[in-house]
């Protein structure tokens, strides 16, 4: 079990690495100077000496990169253009947010969208079956912002029943927190449960055709048993591994999601700094977000090996 | 089977397309209305120069943010523009958005794909890069591009297009790993076919119906991304009205004119549901089966 | 042969059909799947349902479980009466609660039909907390009983194990003491050994009639093979389209058939004596095809992990002569596939020669071996996966000799008169794979194969997938091409009858190694090896001569 996370955590090192040299690469190859770029059409020549000079585009190539991944093993992310303020810290305090968003989402979202996902396709072609089926397509086809503000619009302002916009830290009113957060999981989940049900009901049809499942009946076990013990278990990897792709998913929701309820997580911190330019935030933020990713899906391949005994390290 | 003593007709792959018709209506209404709904929203956003009332583009201070007239179909935004002519251009915009990225991301990844199931050595150096590409957000990865690279048209479709090149190619690998193991690709080796004639010949053709598939719902999830693009402001410039960045110049003035975003929003949901309906349907005619490779 | 004779009309009856219609669902103009089928089985009976694929005799077993797949077939007519009930009647839970308690079931594949992730000792308890409600003490005491019953080994691990942790004939004898704790009326088992070599095979059905004698259970076992039949039956229904063609005590079945498609069918199995040797010389000149010392190790040392090298196949050596057929018979892992694959250089072989046509091809690259390919082609196990669905028929037969550098119009006229050849129509080379049954299939890819004018021919398997009447064509068609061309055929099987029908040498592999090689006549006549001898031995129905209706002249062993 060890030697497996081990070879699964080495097989992490090459993945971070295209993407740092990715992220790396992104502004140097871009066409034209990238001070120009990065300062804008009305920089002074002391403007873009000093963008120079903070990100060491004087230097080769080759020096640049070693200096940059130097200071990312020493955790130095950099220092924002803008603000002058160490990335670090920018993300230490944005960060919390976009977790306690995110963790709800993804708990609300696999408590709904599982048993969607089971029912629709023991009942499958019935009208549970196509109501799933058309919610799932229903999400994959609105914009998230719209329904973020098709929810503002009924829930805030209609019934005002819940604030607009905005966010309060759970350590400080928990009532309040959810009474903020229940929306934007809401929006966000929308877009991830229609994912996961999908998903669900392709890989329980895909098992439920299994002769292990009709075995299971043979055996005169119950229809909620042979769902729930003997089909879904088997269904589960390829459920996992949605959830771990859709994590990408997730991100660009929570991008869009803080933007809709003026959220300060590190959502909108990205965004601000990409339309500002602001050079080296992008960089710690790419390099960040995909981290999580890779490790998110680290965790779910390690997941695998518990739940199917056939998988070994 | 006594087909072999049937008389045999050389129009069997054209019989078999005709035919196709009558298969799609025993699926049931539901894309069959998608596709009526997207044939008509393609030939509208088509023809729409031959039929728009305004230049999309005329700013008329005078006429700001007016209600549906006769003059003004749907009325018009906040610099006088017609809306309707905008949401008609737009969809011209957007859906060239959607199959522009869509073509150029299935034929990369088919290329690439391709590759890296026959070259061994590159397969492992092609997938690293694949898995890293897929890492990065897709959207984060699309606005960093074009900011860096400027709001045109194509800078946008790139930006769009590179994060979906590592689905597709792992979709043609997967396929492809799975068809060489086929007896046939086994006899084709032991008939002295050479190597690329067999990826060419044998096992390409077995890529191209999950390939549409995944084109479809490529094109609606760019359609999607543009929107989304525009709403952060990092999308096309509004010079080039799409139904993504109106939705986005509309949300200012949400509160009092909430049709800004109402039509473009319904068009666009409209469009991107009719896409996604058919390529449920291709995807369940072509070959149930192929939910799995996917996952 | 000693056939079983034990009468049972004493015996109460156990389950009776009565005009039992099987329809596909929503289609009532088509003909059903199941027509009026009727028949009884009493208690301690062995039923035997045999007939060719599409007979109906599994929809038949589905139909008595209530398991039908929803959606796809239906019963539209007749009673299934087990004891006093019609379960037809019954609804899902009452049902349910017949299963595994009156009337349970062995499936065909072992492999699918355990749950992966679950347990074993779990699935055989689970058929008690469906069931009944005992201590979690006595559950697990009444699992390793049943266990200890189907003689599996060491029962308190296999208890804690997986499936995938067991053997094929392991999951089998699991899966049969999943149907037999709860001492059922009626057994069904469908093809319950197909899917295992000979001498599992043979252990498993003898583990069958031991219970059978023991809890005096009725079995009906549904089998395509002949040879089961004989050794198991008390009683033969021979299905044939959904119809019941005849039944009768397994003796009078086997020594004087009523029906025509009895007949036919008993007629295509295959005898295990071997073919006469042949008198003619073979042509002058090297062998065909000749292995030396071959060996294929499938090393598997990783970064931290590191095991010893299996080796699939090691010390393999023979000739095959223009004209002639070697047969490689041998169990599941044996290594017969490994060779062929070696000997055709879809894979690589870790040492040793192999010439063909005076030409050593062992060590060859990709690119070096194409000139070679033409001198030596194979055909697959699977028919239906072994064209390319694609192509027309056609395309498939002109694509070697295209590489060739022959042309296409030529090429496309030599392909006509191989459809010809292999007793098809010319114009088949228009039609597409999917218009074409198994049997016509494998008649192709022998086309496509001969197409390339070779002086060798591997058959892998290549009539293990076919009914037997087909079989029986297949084989036939093969000994032709052979007389008309001269070509060497290299012929894998598992099956010692087809062995027997077509090879004038014969190697039997056993894990990776040669135990014996020889003359067929000599081999199976009188196998020297002990493994050979057991392979005989196990092979049912092996002292009875079906073709015939009657007893081997010489009982062999």
């Amino acid at each position: 079990m060890l030697g497996y996370i081990l070879k699964r955590l080495l097989a992490v090192v090459p993945v971070i690495t295209f993407v740092a040299i990715f992220v790396f690469l992104l502004l140097r190859l871009t066409p034209g100077d990238p001070a120009a770029i990065l300062a804008g059409d009305a920089a002074t020549p002391a403007q873009l000496e000093k963008i120079r000079t903070s990100l060491g585009l004087n230097d080769p190539l080759l020096v640049q990169f070693g200096t940059w991944i130097g200071q990312l093993f020493r955790g130095d992310l950099g220092i924002s253009l803008i603000s002058n303020i160490p990335v670090s810290d920018m993300v230490g305090q944005r960060i919390w947010p976009t977790i306690n968003i995110a963790l709800m989402t993804i708990i609300l979202s696999v408590l709904l969208a599982v048993p969607m996902g089971v029912i629709a396709a023991w009942k499958h072609r019935t009208w549970a079956d196509y109501a799933v089926m058309s919610f799932s397509v229903l999400g994959f086809s609105v914009p998230v912002f719209v329904i973020g503000y098709i929810f503002i619009q009924v829930f805030s302002i209609e019934l005002r029943w819940l604030p607009v916009q905005g966010y309060t830290p759970p350590t400080e009113d928990f009532g309040k927190f959810l009474s903020k957060a229940i929306l934007p999981c809401l929006t966000l989940a929308t877009i991830y449960v229609a994912l996961i049900a999908r998903m669900t009901r392709a890989s329980m049809l895909e098992v439920l055709g299994e002769d292990y499942v009709r075995t299971a009946r043979a055996k005169g076990v119950s229809e909620t048993l042979v769902l729930f013990r003997h089909a879904l278990r088997n269904a589960a990897v390829p459920i996992l591994t949605i959830i771990g792709t859709g994590f990408a998913l997730l991100i660009s929701g929570v991008v869009v999601t803080e933007s809709v309820f003026n959220i300060p997580g590190i959502g909108r911190l990205t965004v601000d700094a990409i339309l500002a330019r602001d050079y080296p935030v992008i960089q710690a933020m790419i390099l960040l977000t995909s981290a999580i990713y890779v490790f998110i899906n680290l965790m779910i391949d390690v997941a695998y090996s518990i739940i199917d005994p056939r998988i070994r390290y | 089977m006594s087909a072999a003593n049937a008389p045999v007709s050389r129009l069997q792959p054209v019989l078999g397309l005709l035919s196709l018709p009558l298969r799609l209506r025993k699926l049931g209404g539901g894309p069959m209305i998608a596709a009526i709904v997207l044939i008509i929203i393609v030939i509208a956003a088509a023809l729409a120069p031959l039929y728009i009332p305004h230049d999309p583009l005329a700013i008329n201070a005078i006429y700001r943010l007016k209600g549906p007239s006769e003059m003004f179909l749907l009325g018009t935004d906040a610099y006088g523009r017609d809306l309707f002519s905008r949401v008609v251009m737009g969809g011209r915009v957007s859906l060239f958005i959607g199959v522009g990225a869509a073509v150029v991301s299935v034929s990369l990844g088919l290329a690439i794909g391709l590759v890296s199931g026959f070259f061994r050595v590159a397969d492992s150096i092609i997938m690293r890069i694949m898995d890293s590409l897929m890492a990065i957000p897709s959207i984060l990865l699309a606005i960093a591009l074009v900011a860096l690279n400027g709001p045109s048209l194509w800078s946008v479709i790139a930006a769009i297009t590179l994060p979906e090149i590592p689905r597709v190619v792992r979709l043609v690998r997967s396929v492809v790993l799975t068809v060489r193991e086929e007896p046939y690709v086994e006899a084709a080796v032991a008939l002295g076919s050479s190597m690329p004639k067999i990826l060419w010949q044998h096992l390409m053709p077995n890529t191209l119906a999950p390939l549409t598939v995944q084109g479809t719902y490529i094109c609606a999830s760019a359609i999607l991304t543009e929107a989304i693009l525009s709403f952060l402001g990092a999308g096309v410039s509004t010079e080039i009205p799409t139904w993504g960045n109106i939705m986005a110049e509309g949300r200012l003035y949400f509160q009092i004119k909430p049709s800004l975003i109402f039509w473009p929003g319904l068009m666009l949901s409209l469009c991107i549901l009719s896409i996604n309906l058919l390529g449920d349907t291709a995807r369940d005619l072509l070959d149930p089966r192929l939910r799995k490779r996917e996952a | 042969m000693l056939f079983k004779t034990k009468t049972f009309e004493d015996a109460p009856v156990v389950l009776s059909i009565e005009d039992l219609t099987v329809r596909l669902s929503g289609n009532t103009t088509a003909k059903p799947v199941l027509d009026k089928i009727s028949f009884q089985i009493r208690a301690g009976e062995t039923v035997c349902l045999v007939g060719e694929s599409g007979s109906g005799k599994s929809v038949t077993s589905l139909a008595a479980m209530g398991l039908l797949p929803k959606g796809a077939l239906e019963v539209s007519g007749g009673r299934i009466l087990l004891g006093e009930t019609n379960l037809l009647d019954l609804n899902a839970s009452q049902m349910r609660d017949k299963r595994a308690k009156s009337l349970s079931m062995v499936f065909q594949e072992p492999m699918t039909a355990l749950n992966p992730v679950m347990r074993v000792g779990e699935q055989i308890e689970e058929v008690l907390d469906t069931h009944s409600r005992v201590s979690k003490r006595e559950k697990k005491q009444r699992v390793l009983d049943i266990m200890e019953q189907v003689h599996l080994p060491d029962v308190e691990r296999v208890y804690r194990s997986y499936p995938h942790q067991l053997s094929g004939g392991q999951r089998q004898r699991i899966m049969i003491a999943m149907a037999l704790i709860l001492e059922p009326q009626l057994l069904i088992a469908d093809e319950p050994t197909t899917a295992l070599d000979v001498t599992t095979q043979r252990q498993i059905l003898a583990l069958i009639a031991e219970l059978q004698e023991k809890h005096g259970t009725a079995v009906l076992f549904i089998t395509h093979d002949m040879g089961v039949v004989a050794e198991i039956a008390d009683t033969v229904q021979v299905m044939n389209h959904g119809i019941l063609v005849e039944r009768a005590p397994v003796e009078t079945l086997l020594r004087s058939p009523q029906e025509d498609y009895t007949k036919r069918l008993l007629r295509a199995v295959p005898s295990l004596v071997p073919r006469q040797e042949r008198t003619d010389k073979p042509p002058k000149g090297g062998p065909a095809l000749s292995v030396r010392d071959l060996d294929k190790a499938y090393g598997s040392s990783g970064w931290l992990v590191n095991r010893a090298p299996t080796q699939a196949a090691k010390d393999v050596n023979f000739d095959i002569p223009m004209g002639r057929t070697l047969g490689i018979v041998g169990e599941s892992g044996s290594g017969k596939s490994t060779v062929a694959r070696c000997i055709m250089r879809l894979i690589d072989p870790s040492d040793g020669s192999i010439k063909v046509a005076g030409a050593e091809i062992a060590k060859l690259t990709r690119s070096e071996m194409r000139p070679y390919r033409k001198h030596i082609q194979i055909v697959f196990q699977d028919p239906f996966r072994s064209l390319n669905p694609r192509w027309t028929v056609g395309q498939s037969l002109i694509e070697g000799p295209l590489n060739l550098g022959q042309d296409k119009t030529s090429a496309m006229k030599r392909a006509r008169e191989l459809m010809e050849l292999v007793g098809l129509p010319e114009d088949a080379v228009d039609r597409y794979p999917h218009q074409f049954s198994g049997g016509q299939r494998q008649r192709i890819a022998i086309a496509r194969a001969i197409a390339m004018e070779p002086d060798v021919l591997v058959a892998d398997e290549a009539v293990s997938a076919l009914d037997v009447s087909v079989q029986d064509q297949v084989l036939k068609l093969l000994d032709e091409l052979q007389k008309k061309l001269g070509i060497a055929i290299l012929f894998i099987t598992h099956d010692l009858r087809v062995a027997a029908q077509i090879c004038d040498e014969v190697v039997v592999m056993q894990k990776g190694r040669v135990v014996e090689h020889g003359k067929a006549a000599s081999v199976l006549g009188a196998p020297k090896h002990s493994y050979t001898r057991a392979l005989i031995e196990a092979a049912p129905g092996r002292s009875w001569d079906f073709a015939n209706f009657k007893e081997l002249p010489t009982v062999a062993a």
